[in-house]
């Protein structure tokens, strides 16, 4: 499943489209600790979380995720969002909690 | 060392919103140098969490990154409290964060150890109240 297919689905809101959409997302990665993301993040992770700091960010960009998901209806602060422009990242929000949005997800990898 | 490309930056105390940027561009020049992307990776995290630590616990200092045909040398020198147990900070979930640092995510304990993981070697040298230099490399 790619970026722009997940978006397709309408599941999640689209806060940034980012540079590439086309891109697989290759599995789901949960956590809030940056640094554990940093450390255990897959490249290409659809990376869930509600930290919407501009660490995330930096974290998502580095670790090379595919896409971040806030959910719980977590904000993106303003420098976080000017961020997830400059650095292309597509970013999603959603009102579930980490593990029902990650579940959903996950079953629709494994369609 | 004549094919050395060498990139210095400053990095600055307690800027938050900032940090990050250093490990960015460097990521970007290596990737344009045409490095595996593995190995950008790599390198990324580690000069990532390097940076930051400089941010939080240090008062700033200056990043240097060598890069060579064989190699890419990272040196991470702060002006900040040094470390008085290096082999405690080492350990995975050893922290001092501040409250206000944990609220923006840190805090794991997991940087110096993500650093370690991520690089073929790691040297810190450090003197209380002088400062700390982490030099770091990764093999191409
Ligand atoms: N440059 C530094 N100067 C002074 N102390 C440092 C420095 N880098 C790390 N430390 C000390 O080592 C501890 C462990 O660092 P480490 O990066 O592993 O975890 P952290 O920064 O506390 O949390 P995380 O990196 O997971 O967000 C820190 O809490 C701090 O006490
Ligand atoms: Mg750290």
């Amino acid at each position: 499943m790619t970026v722009k297919e997940l978006m397709d689905k309408g599941w999640f809101k689209v806060i940034n489209e980012g540079d590439d959409t086309e891109r697989d997302i290759e599995k789901v990665f949960c956590c809030d600790l940056l640094s554990i993301a940093m450390g255990k993040a897959p490249a290409g992770c659809a990376w869930v979380t509600v930290m919407g700091n501009i660490n995330t960010l930096a974290v998502a960009t580095l670790a090379d995720a595919a896409v971040v998901i806030l959910a719980e209806n977590a904000a993106l602060d303003e420098n976080a969002t000017a961020k997830a422009e400059q650095q292309g990242v597509c970013v999603l929000a959603t009102d579930m909690p980490i593990f029902d949005a990650a579940l959903m997800i996950h079953e629709a990898l494994n369609a | 060392m004549e094919d050395a490309i060498v990139l210095k930056y400053q990095v600055i105390d307690g800027e938050f919103q900032r940090a990050g940027e250093v490990s960015s561009d460097v990521k970007h020049k290596l990737k344009q140098l045409g490095v595996p992307a593995d190995i950008v990776r790599k390198v990324a995290i580690a000069m990532y969490e390097g940076e930051v630590n400089m941010v939080i616990h240090a008062n700033g200092g200056e990043i240097t990154v060598e890069i060579t045909p064989e190699q890419i040398r990272m040196i991470l020198a702060d002006v900040g409290p040094g470390i008085p147990d290096v082999e405690k900070a080492m350990q995975a979930g050893y922290s001092t964060a501040s409250d206000a640092t944990r609220n923006l995510g840190f805090g794991a304990g997991m940087g110096l150890p993500n650093m370690k993981k991520n690089t073929d070697s790691m040297d810190i040298e450090t003197k209380l109240g002088e400062g700390t230099t982490i030099t770091m490399v990764v093999r191409l």
